[in-house]
């Protein structure tokens, strides 16, 4: 399997606001790149520059308005072949989400009541269902992870509502690696993060990239960029 | 004016005895014949409550004239009634019923139920097994066994008709809830041939039991609410409950103060000012039929 | 193939509603799987009840075909089958979840009796059996076990919400209907309830279809969502890509309106 994780060709989004008279806001235009597994591509370019938007339309947060994304998925009867995202389903791209797309998002959206542990366990609780055993080592692992991020363990059972913002973008990062998938989707992971943090989300994100995963992030901070990035693709290019 | 004793008199007497003003048994033919349908699509439906043009009778609504308009189309010439309220044919409405009959048909009466072709009761079935060339009419209040639970006719027909009567035994579920056991002591709901919910009128449900596999055939009528339902004889009818709360009719500590019975219904009468009471057969002719054969 | 290839458990074709000359909904068409949780949003008046009234064989609809995948006749048009057998399958296979939980609660009832009619109705008669049932499905909508012999009328409108909700699972239907589940609550009993209702669909891998005016609720609870207006369904997508890229110019007007503290 030698062929890209992901493939972006000419990929374009105008955003149209219909109550601000139609105006038209053309934000990427032409984006065409490959990502294959193992690498990990950081997106760089002003603010502005559409980044965000462009992880966005691989995870099809949003839609996009001309061009195509394939991504490989998991299915070995398939060997090679990209699976086009721009014309799936709902149901197809529930099903990628699950087992092939992650996506870290820049802001974690917290759900009232919901505690530290369920968040980051919840991609492998969902999959488990009402089995025990499954339900067990989803916890496990969620407790590892937040060990490693460093989030105190008596914070793992209340909701990250309250937490710092450095704590609720660990939680976030946590939920979105706990879950190996072959394409993972980072928007600014380091933001609000300290040093020490720092250093431990980018060794995580070598560790999904040895492990053979493809990866897309934006990466604020140089020396976290440096850390893990070993393709730089500028935006600019795209504009 | 009191009726004169008749049974005495053979059967081509009474026949001239009879007031010639009504019509025999009071109804006009063609009401009887309707009745009669009713009973007949009654008997072919155990358990289902038949709609019928219920008629105006010279007593007024809950007093009986369900009862009384079936005995009325099902009764002949030769016919030997008895009529018993709460088991005593000595009570104001057995005896204001009994003499209706004889001034409009002139049929013979009795109090002994064995004798009797036609009983007609009021919340009893008496002690004595009945048998096959009998008829049991019942006088019924509320035909709907789900009224209280359900006062909307238009679902109750639905639950009858697709045999939806979950709601009953939500009713026990609470009466064990509430109190340990299963609340009702009278009209207890009962399955007949295994499909319908039959309410059998306010009897106790010490004699539902008597009701299942009975060799006589049982009517059911209902004036005001204009239904009339049937049991056939030798049809299955089991009175609802729970597995692990089994249906469990009452007991008493005492027997009758009259003729010893153990095994028969009885009436707690109070003698005196001082709490004094006791117990009695609730069915008169079956205490008296015993105390007459007791040594 | 990416996803399997299993049939839908709801497959609503072409679904058309009047009232007189006023039409309620106008060739709605989706697809429901198991598992799946689907938002309707759409303000008042924009057929969105009448559609999960129609779905929900509570109202028959004037055209097109409602197919649910039953057990073990495969997937058969719910307004095919007798009345008794749509009512079997709305007291086993399906949940209904009124906005006003004296609707779908006997209010004179216990709570033990309201969770357990639904046994009863299928002939469960074990009044041990019964009441254990009932309690544990109080407490998995977390409610004090305590009161399983009250009736709602005591009840807060939140633990209204929940027995109606134990009333409705307690046979594990495989598709539930809600209708607005949480208006009327406060804020924060809101929030407990969509929690709670969130991780039991999830748990039992049931297929929901949520109607609410609420896009807090939809993003909450659902995978997909559909937006109606004026009876016809104008977008439909995942709720996170409705919601925060909406291409219809009403449900950017939707999304835009909404207010966020």
């Amino acid at each position: 399997m030698t062929g890209p994780v992901l493939a972006v060709a000419g990929l374009a989004k105008t955003f149209v606001l219909h109550h601000r008279g139609g105006v038209e806001l053309p934000v990427l235009r032409n984006v065409s790149f490959e990502v294959h597994a193992g690498e990990c591509v950081a997106l760089d370019g002003p603010s502005g520059a559409g980044k965000s938007t462009l992880l966005k339309l691989i995870y099809a947060n949003y839609r996009s308005t001309r061009g195509s994304i394939g991504v490989r998925h998991t299915s070995a009867i398939a060997g090679d072949a990209l699976f086009e995202l721009t014309s799936a389903t709902p149901r197809e791209l529930l099903s990628l989400r699950r087992t092939t797309i992650s996506y870290v998002s820049q802001f974690l959206r917290t759900i009232p009541r919901v505690s530290a542990l369920d968040v980051v366990a919840e991609p492998l609780a969902e999959h488990a269902c009402t089995d025990p055993e499954a339900l067990r080592q989803a916890e496990r692992a969620a407790r590892e992870l937040l060990l490693r991020m460093q989030i105190p363990a008596r914070l793992w059972h209340l909701p990250p509502a309250t937490f710092s913002g450095g704590e609720q973008q660990r939680i976030n990062i946590a939920r979105g690696l706990i879950r190996p998938t072959p394409l993972l989707l980072l928007d600014e992971p380091t933001a609000s993060l300290d040093d020490d943090s720092r250093g431990i989300v980018a060794h995580l994100i070598n560790e999904a990239r040895e492990r053979g995963a493809a990866i897309v992030g934006i990466f604020h901070d140089a020396k976290v960029r440096q850390a893990v990035a070993s393709r730089v693709i500028d935006m600019a290019k795209f504009r | 004016m009191n009726a004169p004793d008749r049974s005495a008199m053979p059967p081509a007497a009474y026949a001239r005895t009879w007031e010639t003003n009504f019509n025999f048994a009071y109804l006009d033919e063609r009401s009887k014949r309707m009745i009669r349908r009713a009973i007949l699509k009654a008997v072919a439906i155990p358990g289902y409550q038949v709609p019928f043009g219920s008629r105006e009778m010279p007593l007024p609504y809950g007093w009986g004239t369900g009862g009384i308009q079936v005995t009325a189309s099902i009764i002949g010439p030769d016919d030997v009634l008895k009529v018993i309220d709460q088991g005593a044919d000595d009570t104001v409405n057995a005896v204001n019923i009994r003499r209706f009959f004889q001034r409009t048909t002139g049929v013979r009466t009795t109090e002994s139920t064995a004798a009797a072709t036609v009983i007609q009761t009021r919340h009893r079935i008496p002690e004595v097994p009945l048998s096959a060339h009998q008829i049991l009419v019942y006088q019924v209040p509320v035909p709907e066994p789900l009224q209280r639970l359900e006062p909307r006719e238009v679902e109750t027909r639905r639950m009858h008709g697709l045999s939806e009567y979950g709601l009953m035994h939500v009713k026990f579920y609470e009466d064990i809830a509430r109190y340990g056991h299963i609340a009702t002591t009278y009209d207890h709901p009962v399955m007949v041939d295994g499909r319908y919910l039959m309410s059998p009128s306010p009897i106790p449900a010490f004699d539902n039991p008597k009701m299942h596999m009975n060799p006589a055939l049982q009517l059911f009528g209902a004036g005001r609410e204009k239904r009339i339902y049937a049991v056939p004889p030798h049809t299955a009818v089991e009175s609802l409950a729970f597995d692990d709360y089994p249906f469990a009719p009452q007991r008493w500590d005492a027997v009758c103060a009259i003729c010893a019975a153990a095994d028969s219904f009885l009436d707690e009468v109070i003698t005196d000012d001082r709490g004094g009471r006791m117990h009695v057969c609730s069915d008169t002719d079956y205490c008296r039929t015993r105390q007459a054969a007791a040594p | 193939m990416i996803a399997p290839d299993d049939p839908p458990i709801l497959r609503v074709t072409a679904l058309a509603k009047h009232y007189g000359a006023r039409a309620a909904a106008i060739d709605v068409s989706f697809e429901l799987w198991p598992g799946e949780v689907l938002a309707v949003v759409g303000e008042s008046g924009s057929g969105k009840t009448t559609l999960l009234d129609c779905v929900s064989a509570r109202q028959r609809p004037d055209a097109g075909r409602v197919e649910f995948l039953t057990r073990h006749e495969g997937m058969v048009d719910i307004f095919a089958l007798s009345e008794a057998q749509r009512r079997l399958l709305a007291r086993t296979d399906w949940g209904f979840v009124h906005q006003n939980a004296t609707e779908g609660l006997r209010m004179n009832m216990s709570a033990g009796a309201n969770v357990g009619e639904r046994l009863m109705a299928l002939g469960e008669r074990n009044y041990g059996r019964i009441r254990q049932e009932a309690n544990d499905w109080l407490a998995r909508v977390e409610m004090d076990v305590a009161r399983i012999d009250e009736t709602p009328v005591t009840f807060s409108g939140g633990m209204r919400q929940r027995l109606q909700i134990a009333r409705n699972l307690v046979t594990r239907p495989r598709l539930v209907f809600m209708d607005e589940p949480t208006s009327g609550l406060d804020v924060s009993v809101q929030a407990r309830l969509l929690d709670l209702l969130r991780s039991l669909t999830r748990q039992l891998s049931q297929a929901a279809i949520i109607v609410t005016h609420d896009l807090a609720v939809a993003r909450l609870m659902a995978h997909r969502m559909i937006v109606m207006k004026d009876g016809r369904v104008i977008e439909h997508g995942l709720t996170d890509q409705v919601l925060d890229d909406p291409q219809h110019p009403y449900t950017q007007l939707l999304v835009s309106s909404v207010l966020t503290p």
